[in-house]
């Protein structure tokens, strides 16, 4: 009876060993980082005092939540204020016109998360509903490519950040409606997003529908297949680790534009957040920009994360080893 | 055999542009096919065989002269010439029943309902055996197999004409032996047309009813045709002792090796000589391993000193 206890055991940590193993390297790796940073941050004194180390981050993170609580909670109230006072208005005057508006509160680090993931995730989609179904007439017919490719090669290398203040312009010369759906914020932030994410999803997808395998091309001419289904099910199913590879790295260029142009433009977000920190100047400020550091960092990770498991999902070869 | 002309290569020759100007892999390629028969192809390695079946496909434009199949000329790919690639060319994200089905679907949509479909799909696979594993994917199942699931997507198109290049080339011989045997059931049951390339004497004569060999290239052209007056059901066994088995293996062979023989020395009917050389050869290597060692030796003994 204990040999079989025994046995169960060791089966059990032959499973546990190489996850223990796994996450305590990174750990390590962490550690060590955190340590570093705990002693020289300190002797690095600057206006707004002393660069802060890992504690005094995350007490400023312990704050920000805490803020954000107390936003919420004032909201709540406000919203309850309101509607007290309307329901007494109407009581006394059942004609009387009440007015509700809107909470106007500071916008909290976790609504201007909540803003930036909102507008990269826009733009992002805008521009990949562009750029595959671009790629694909692009890597099907060479002439089309030959067309394109001199303006994809220009406005590749070029900065989002330089079309910035022409989106600027044009939004809100274009944009214009009375009870707009979106702000104007978030527009020009999306489609200056959507300028960055375009080149890469493109070519990667012209490149890779382009280099699907000759027999694979034979056997839909043979079989006359008709253009959509050749798309369907021979060109789509063949490109998507290139479609992929150009989604992800178009996502990342998205997350790193999105906080620059949030900066530059002031427009709603965690770029704003790290600006107004440091126009602020508190002692406070360091410590709450580098929250806002990692927490980029954080998010970046875990949306390429979500695209490399929307890949997995999505590809038919689920021996190919994605990374 | 029936004298009523099927399908026609005239005249076919192809030019494939290379960086040192066109380079003429055929030259006046003529050949009839009657309907129903089964013509095999066989020729050195890189004399323009798959070139002459792509032509055929509509795959390949011929430079001059062309293809005319009942009537009609060949100019692009179509499903009633249906082909069975030298590498099974099968969608690797679809299993071997939507493989196949992909072709039905194609060649039947409006004609068989869906029941129909499935069951003809079915049928097929069952054909090549394939029904035990319809629902595996080309990275599931092996080399032999994948060749099957190739054969019975182009058997399900009830193709006019068959193409098969090298249908059997990478499989080992049991499996060979079985899926010949089941072709030649199957064209006599269909009757459509075959055009078949092959690299194996025997297999050749064992499923055609002409041999069509093919000189070397560049410009080659057919050098040959042979009939085969065997009749069917053909039996391998019983067969390879008749006099007409053996008189056309031995001109296939005397073709390819006295007359179109390429640089490389290799002589089937002279087996002893072939031995000598490979005894010689044994002797050679093992003296020359012998004179390494006595080198590695003084070597040794030098570095020693
Ligand atoms: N697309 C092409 N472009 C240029 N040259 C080609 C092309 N296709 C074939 N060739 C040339 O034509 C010749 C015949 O090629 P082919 O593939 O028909 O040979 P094959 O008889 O099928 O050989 P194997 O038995 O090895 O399959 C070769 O010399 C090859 O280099
Ligand atoms: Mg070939």
């Amino acid at each position: 009876m204990s040999e079989r206890i025994d046995s169960a055991s060791t089966t059990g940590m032959d499973w546990l060993l190489p996850k223990i193993k796994t996450m305590t390297v990174p750990l390590i790796g962490i550690l060590i980082f955190l340590g570093i940073w705990q002693m020289g941050a300190p002797k690095i004194v600057t206006s707004l005092g002393a660069v802060p180390g890992p504690t005094q981050v995350f007490q400023q993170f312990v704050g920000l939540v805490d803020e954000h609580k107390e936003a919420r909670e004032k909201e709540a109230a406000f919203i309850k204020r309101q509607e007290v006072r309307n329901a007494k208005k109407l009581e006394k005057d059942p004609n009387a016109v009440v007015k509700i508006r809107a909470y106007t509160g500071k916008a909290t680090f976790f609504d201007q998360i909540w803003t930036s993931l909102l507008t990269v995730s826009a733009g992002f989609l805008i521009a990949s509903l562009i750029a595959i179904p671009i790629g694909i007439i692009a890597g099907l017919s060479q002439t089309v490519y030959t067309a394109i490719n001199p303006l994809i090669q220009v406005f590749k290398p070029v900065s989002p950040l330089a079309w910035l203040p022409i989106i600027t312009m044009i939004v809100s010369a274009v944009y214009v409606s009375d009870s707009p759906m979106f702000e104007k914020s978030f527009v020009t932030s999306a489609l200056t997003v959507m300028l960055c994410c375009l080149w890469p999803t493109m070519i990667n997808t012209a490149v890779g529908v382009a280099n699907i395998s000759q027999d694979l091309q034979n056997v839909s001419k043979v079989l006359r297949l008709s253009w959509w289904t050749h798309v369907v099910k021979i060109v789509l199913p063949s490109a998507v680790p290139m479609i992929f590879t150009g989604l992800r790295l178009s996502f990342g260029i998205a997350w790193m534009v999105l906080i620059a142009a949030e900066m530059l433009a002031q427009n709603p977000g965690l770029g704003k957040f790290v600006w107004d920190e440091f126009q602020n100047g508190s002692s406070n400020s360091l410590g709450r920009i580098m929250v806002a550091v990692i927490v980029i960092g954080v998010l970046g990770y875990l949306l390429d994360r979500g695209m490399l498991t929307l890949q997995k999902y999505v590809s038919w070869d689920k021996s190919q080893a994605l990374r | 055999m029936s004298t009523k002309e099927h399908l026609v290569i005239t005249q076919a020759s192809i030019d494939f542009p290379t960086p040192n100007g066109p380079y003429r892999a055929l030259d006046k390629v003529n050949l009839k096919i009657a309907k129903g028969e089964f013509v095999s192809i066989i020729g050195h390695s890189g004399c323009g065989k798959s070139t002459v079946l792509n032509i055929v496909a509509g795959l390949y434009q011929a430079t001059e002269g062309g293809i005319i199949l009942d009537g009609k000329e060949v100019n692009e790919p179509g499903p009633e010439r249906a082909v069975v690639f030298q590498n099974h060319s099968l969608l690797p994200w679809m299993s071997a029943y939507e493989n196949v089905e992909l072709a039905v679907k194609r060649v039947f949509k409006g004609k068989k309902s869906k029941a129909e479909m499935k069951e003809w799909i079915e049928h097929n696979l069952s054909l090549v055996h394939m029904d035990h594993a319809m629902d595996k994917r080309p990275d599931e199942i092996s080399g032999g197999m994948k060749q099957r699931v190739g054969i019975a997507r182009a058997l399900a198109m009830e193709p006019q004409v068959l193409l098969l290049d090298e249908p059997f080339g990478a499989l080992d011989a049991l499996t060979r032996a079985h899926l010949q045997d089941s072709l030649m059931e199957i064209q006599k049951d269909l009757g459509n047309t075959v055009i078949m390339i092959t690299h194996d004497v025997d297999e050749a004569v064992l499923l055609s009813d002409r041999i069509v060999m093919m000189t070397n290239g560049p410009a080659a052209t057919v050098g040959e045709i042979l009939d085969i007056n065997l009749p069917r059901p053909r039996d391998r066994v019983a067969m390879s002792e008749t006099p007409e088995y053996i008189r056309c293996r031995k001109a296939v062979l005397s073709f390819l090796y006295e007359r179109h023989g390429k640089k490389i020395e290799e002589e089937p009917e002279v087996v002893e000589e072939t031995v000598e050389t490979a005894e010689e050869a044994a002797t050679e290597a093992v003296e020359a391993e012998a004179s390494n060692l006595v080198d590695i030796k003084k070597k040794v003994k030098t570095e020693a000193a």
